[in-house]
């Protein structure tokens, strides 16, 4: 069970034109195997392929050339609907700005997913309660983000990447705009949603944060540079907060 | 049954949007407001003359016909119609004596007289000679009184039957009946009053008239009269039937020989009702394409509207889409938004237009139908649905990874 391949990259390449003649090479050729309940996070510089890598990972945009299994399923050649489909159903996403819908309160915004996958409102209620209580925000869920702190709101955003159980959950940059110890809290519940067994794709590029994990996946100029096992990895305790 | 789910979230977002931006949407709407208000008043407008219309008309009788010497309609070579021959008194009885299909045959003749009664007047009435069939061949009631009886009619004797506008000019306070008027200066006593037909022919209806025995009308006002034979076909008669007998005794009676045209028309309600609906039909064509314009004015409103939500909102879009939104529900959920600001925006132009119809109802007559309010909000439907389309179609299309980078 653990062994099962839940991501297979097979010599992924992007490119982008920016008009005219010139093509942007954004990934070269990547390849890449990411296992049930493994913890793996991204790194690399700006401009080095990084983000389009974790977009095309998230099936949020598709590969110009190569091959893309998700669950044994080939992704790289689906529609736009299919792909949403398994956004919705198989991806949980944790961006840096935490992309909470701002006039709508906690409950609703972690709803959101169950509304795309067509759940009925009173199982979608209890769902998403559920989820807010993992994160430790039972007692928020009628506030809205501007009534939540940067931390509370990261854990929202993780609660709606939550609830519809997905195969992976993908993290841009989840503490960029955190200070430290709240950084250091949501790494805590990210450390305890491994241990629950989610599948977890950390991109970042602070070795600090990616130390959380326990492989690194290292990109430069849109190839993997390096990909190993964390020697000494960071663990803060679980049950902390 | 997925899709009314999608329709059912997507009134419940676009109600927070809406409620979000008031402002905005309340000025929004303002388009969709004056058009709905300006179609619908048109649309009553309408309909109200064409029931004042077939009231009015209808004071004609549907089985009555009039032989004159001009057409009601199609009149276009006047001196045509000008050069014929009068009409005679002395048809009546001819007609009575040949004719099978109908039932009366009454006469009258008309000419513009001043009435007095004491120190009241009213200038230039339309004064008819006509005999006792009249009140059956015409179809009027009488609200008081009787009608002039034959040896009356037949004796010319002065007595006359009066109109309920003229009634009410001459004698506000004084029971009319009994009392003597002065027609063009001759002495007529009062015998009855016609109930009020009110509607839009005033000028035709027996509101404004004076009705005397045909003898009295000849002795005192000239005997050379153009006659008018006002005809009512009989129950059980055929109308097209009867038209085709009256035609054949008018051709014989007028010297006709065969292959020489008619010198005389058969008139009846049905011709007016035609040209009528023919003058409706343009007047609503022309009002319905002004007024459609302001809808359409409101229309671009919307859609510059939902091009402006569209992308202000594109990082939600990107959130959304990011989170498993299909193009499909972020078109609807946009449809949905554009639709229900105009549907508020019909609701309320019909709260508005509804008053302003009873105010318009005492220069105009108007009427409001439910089908004018149903498809009043249908068409604001339909205009939030085709004006969001772009908009809406803009943001479905939109790529996740573009939107999500928006700021």
């Amino acid at each position: 069970m653990n062994n099962s391949v839940v991501i297979n990259l097979q010599q992924i390449t992007k490119q982008y034109d920016m008009g005219g003649a010139e093509e942007v090479h954004a990934l070269r050729g990547v390849s890449l195997k990411i296992h049930k309940n493994e913890y793996v996070a991204i790194m690399g510089p700006s401009g080095s392929g990084k983000s389009t890598l974790m977009n095309i990972i998230g099936c949020l945009d598709t590969p110009t050339s190569g091959l893309y299994e998700f669950n044994g399923i080939n992704v790289s050649e689906m529609n736009d609907n299919q792909l949403a489909k398994i956004r919705n159903k198989e991806i949980g996403f944790v961006f840096q700005t935490f992309n909470l819908l701002a006039r709508s309160n906690a409950l609703h915004n972690v709803e959101l997913p169950l509304i795309y996958g067509g759940v009925q409102s009173t199982e979608r209620k209890r769902l998403s309660r559920f989820a807010l209580e993992q994160v430790g925000l039972g007692d928020r869920v009628h506030h809205k983000p501007n009534e939540l702190s940067g931390g509370q709101r990261q854990r929202v955003a993780i609660a709606r990447a939550l609830v519809n159980n997905p195969s992976i959950i993908l993290a841009d940059e989840p503490t960029g705009n955190l200070d430290t110890k709240t950084g250091d809290e949501i790494m805590v519940l990210f450390e305890q949603l491994h241990v629950e067994g989610n599948t977890i794709i950390l991109v970042t590029h602070e070795e600090y944060i990616a130390e959380h994990a326990h492989r690194i996946i290292r990109v430069r100029d849109g190839h993997i540079e390096n990909d190993e096992k964390v020697e000494k990895r960071k663990t803060i305790k679980v049950g902390v907060s | 049954m997925y899709f009314f789910y999608e329709i059912k979230e997507g009134l419940v977002i676009a109600f927070r949007a809406i409620r979000a931006n008031k402002m905005r949407s309340v000025l929004t709407t303002l388009g969709i407001v004056i058009g709905i208000v300006s179609v619908t008043m048109m649309a009553t407008a309408i309909e109200g003359v064409n029931r004042a219309f077939e009231k009015s008309a209808s004071a004609f009788g549907s089985k009555v016909v009039y032989i004159q010497k001009y057409p009601w309609v199609g009149g276009d070579d006047w001196w045509k119609y000008r050069n014929r021959k009068d009409m005679k008194l002395e048809y009546t009885d001819y007609i009575i004596r040949q004719a099978t299909l109908i039932d009366v045959v009454a006469p009258d003749v008309s000419t513009m007289k001043d009435a007095r009664y004491a120190s009241r007047s009213m200038l230039n009435v339309w004064v008819t000679g006509t005999t006792h069939e009249y009140q059956r061949a015409s179809g009027t009631t009488i609200q008081d009184g009787r009608f002039f009886s034959q040896a009356e009619s037949d004796g010319g004797r002065p007595v006359c039957t009066i109109g309920a506008n003229v009634a009410e000019t001459l004698f506000p306070s004084v029971d009319p009946i009994g009392q003597t008027i002065k027609v063009g200066g001759y002495p007529y006593r009062v015998l009855a009053v016609f109930e009020k037909q009110g509607g839009l022919f005033g000028a035709f209806t027996s509101d404004n008239r004076i009705y005397v025995p045909i003898q009295s009308f000849l002795n005192h006002f000239g005997s050379r009269r153009d006659v008018t034979l006002n005809i009512r076909i009989a129950q059980n008669a055929d109308l097209d039937d009867a038209k085709e007998e009256l035609r054949g005794i008018m051709r014989k009676v007028r010297h006709l020989r065969p292959g020489q045209e008619d010198d005389f028309n058969i008139n009846e309600q049905e011709l007016l009702m035609q040209v009528f609906q023919g003058i409706t039909a343009v007047i609503a064509g022309v009002g319905f394409f002004i007024t459609g314009l302001s809808l359409f004015v409101g229309g671009i409103g919307i859609m510059n509207i939902m091009y402006v939500s569209v992308s202000e909102r594109t990082k939600e879009i990107g959130i959304r889409k990011a989170i498993g939104a299909r193009r499909r529900t972020i078109l609807l959920q946009f449809l949905v938004e554009s639709a229900l600001i105009c549907l508020l925006g019909g609701i309320i132009g019909l709260m508005i237009a509804y008053p302003l119809s009873l105010i318009a109802d005492q220069l105009l007559p108007t009427a409001m139908p439910i089908s004018v309010v149903v498809l009043a909000l249908m068409v604001s439907i339909v205009v939030g649905v085709v004006s969001g389309f772009l908009p809406a179609y803009r943001a479905a299309k939109m790529d996740p990874v573009e939107a999500l980078r928006y700021e």
